[in-house]
């Protein structure tokens, strides 16, 4: 199985469902002072959306500048994003601007630290896209 | 000596998500006069006296929390603040309630008759349960109670009291009808989303610096509060929606909506998945134009991936 790579503000949401995922996950750092994660392999990123009600700012400073390093962006294969769904249109945008970006699927999106069943799908999922993903590159 | 009067200095930040959220609600400032809500006028012809009704009292109900938010709530948690930044945030939501309850007079204005919104509000003043939430919060603002209980009453307040309230135009939005009111809920369920965010974020700051029984109260204080307020939210809703035989599709929002303010404390979710599965209509008129892409069940309409730009580098510079 692939890797998974996430990014949590000092509100960690997303860091209490990394860990209730119970997958081994390598965490974007908060403050720009620390040292990026430099994953090996193929990963999943995960990561909360921070939009204004334009979407402006939807991706975390520092998700983007662990993706601004080429190397570090040429493994990623899927996005799974969070947010609120009291947001709008902007739900886990930026799930959707990273898809985009980086020209991989967004793959799931739930909202704050997520439900039982968030855990569930995404835990199942992220083993089946993993199988899948391997097939294709053998 | 005293201690001197201290100006803030925003370029000396103790908390980044105090500018953070600043930002954020800065920029998502808006006013009723905003909202097209004449558009809604033959709309709300179309609505049923009783269901007229309905929306109304739905409406004096919610002003009557946002005009606690924003005369007690939010004053009573600034002396509680720890960073200049923090009053200042306070400040903004404090006044943003103040937009919240005044919205409702202008939707009133534009689409009720005078004497309808006149009876709502005497209404509002008489329902018990309605009296029983807002007397439950204001207890915990009380001068001298603990501000950590202050700061879960609030949560409680902005992220699940509401709801029940922001139902109806999610509903009527769905089936259609006064839709532009419903884009001003939106723009008020918006706001309040950053602010159960933001005192949330707070509250579990303090948590973090408190020894195990005082987080264990806490915690008890929390479930107990939102039970009590569950409880009553329970019957405020059968009154309000029975008729209309809606309340079970209520209730599914609600077990909902509290999870996520349990969440937002850092506490884990009280009602199971199967309590909480709210229509799906009420869902897409929360987030329109957020389409479902669930690329893992498959249960989406469609996925994003790329409509293929090439990324440069300079894509990510910033």
């Amino acid at each position: 199985m692939g890797g998974l790579v996430y990014f949590s503000s000092a509100s960690g949401n997303t860091a209490r469902f990394v860990a209730r995922l119970g997958l081994s996950a390598a965490r974007i750092p908060i403050s720009p002072a620390d040292a990026m994660p430099e994953p090996a392999l193929p990963y999943v990123l995960m990561t909360p959306t921070f939009a204004d009600g334009e979407g402006r700012g939807a991706v975390p400073k520092q998700v983007i500048r662990f993706l601004n390093d080429p190397g570090r962006r040429a493994l990623i294969r899927g996005v799974i994003a969070a947010g609120n769904r009291n947001f709008g249109a902007t739900f886990a945008l930026s799930g959707r601007v990273i898809a985009e970006k980086c020209n991989v699927p967004q793959l799931y999106r739930f909202e704050l630290a997520g439900t039982e069943d968030d855990i569930a799908r995404v835990r199942a999922g992220l083993e089946k896209f993993w199988g899948t993903e391997c097939l294709t590159m053998a | 000596m005293r201690n001197p009067l201290r100006a803030i200095n925003w370029n000396r930040l103790e908390d980044e998500k105090d500018l953070e959220v600043w930002n954020r609600l800065t920029v998502n400032f808006w006013l009723p006069e905003k909202v097209p809500l004449s558009n809604d006028i033959q709309s709300w012809a179309t609505l049923r006296p009783e269901e007229r009704e309905l929306t109304i009292r739905v409406f004096t109900g919610l002003t009557l929390l946002d005009t606690v938010q924003n005369t007690i709530g939010a004053p009573s948690l600034m002396p509680d603040a720890l960073t200049p930044h923090e009053e200042a945030v306070l400040s903004n939501i404090s006044f943003m309630e103040a937009v919240h309850a005044r919205s409702y007079s202008s939707i009133f204005s534009t689409l009720c008759l005078t004497k309808e919104v006149d009876e709502a509000f005497r209404w509002s003043e008489e329902n018990p349960h309605l009296q029983a939430k807002a007397r439950l919060i204001l207890e915990e603002y009380k001068a001298g109670s603990d501000p950590l209980k202050r700061k879960i009453a609030s949560v409680f307040l902005e992220s699940f009291l509401f709801y029940s309230g922001f139902y109806l135009p999610m509903y009527w939005s769905s089936r259609a009808k006064l839709t532009n009111t419903a884009d001003l809920i939106r723009l008020i369920i918006r706001d309040e989303a950053v602010h159960g965010y933001y005192i949330g974020y707070k509250f579990q700051r303090a948590v973090e610096k408190l020894d195990e029984a005082r987080r264990a109260e806490l915690k008890d204080f929390a479930f107990a509060l939102i039970f009590d307020l569950y409880d009553i939210e329970q019957k405020y809703t059968a009154e309000l929606y029975d008729g209309i035989g809606l309340t079970e599709d209520v209730k599914a929002f609600l077990h909902y909506n509290a999870n996520k303010a349990l969440q937002n404390l850092g506490y884990e979710a009280l009602f199971p998945p199967q309590a909480c599965e709210v229509n799906p209509a009420i869902m897409a008129a929360l987030s329109p134009d957020s389409e479902n892409h669930d690329f893992f069940s498959g249960s989406g309409s469609s996925y994003v991936i790329g409509k293929a730009v090439a990324t440069e580098d300079e894509d990510w510079d910033f």
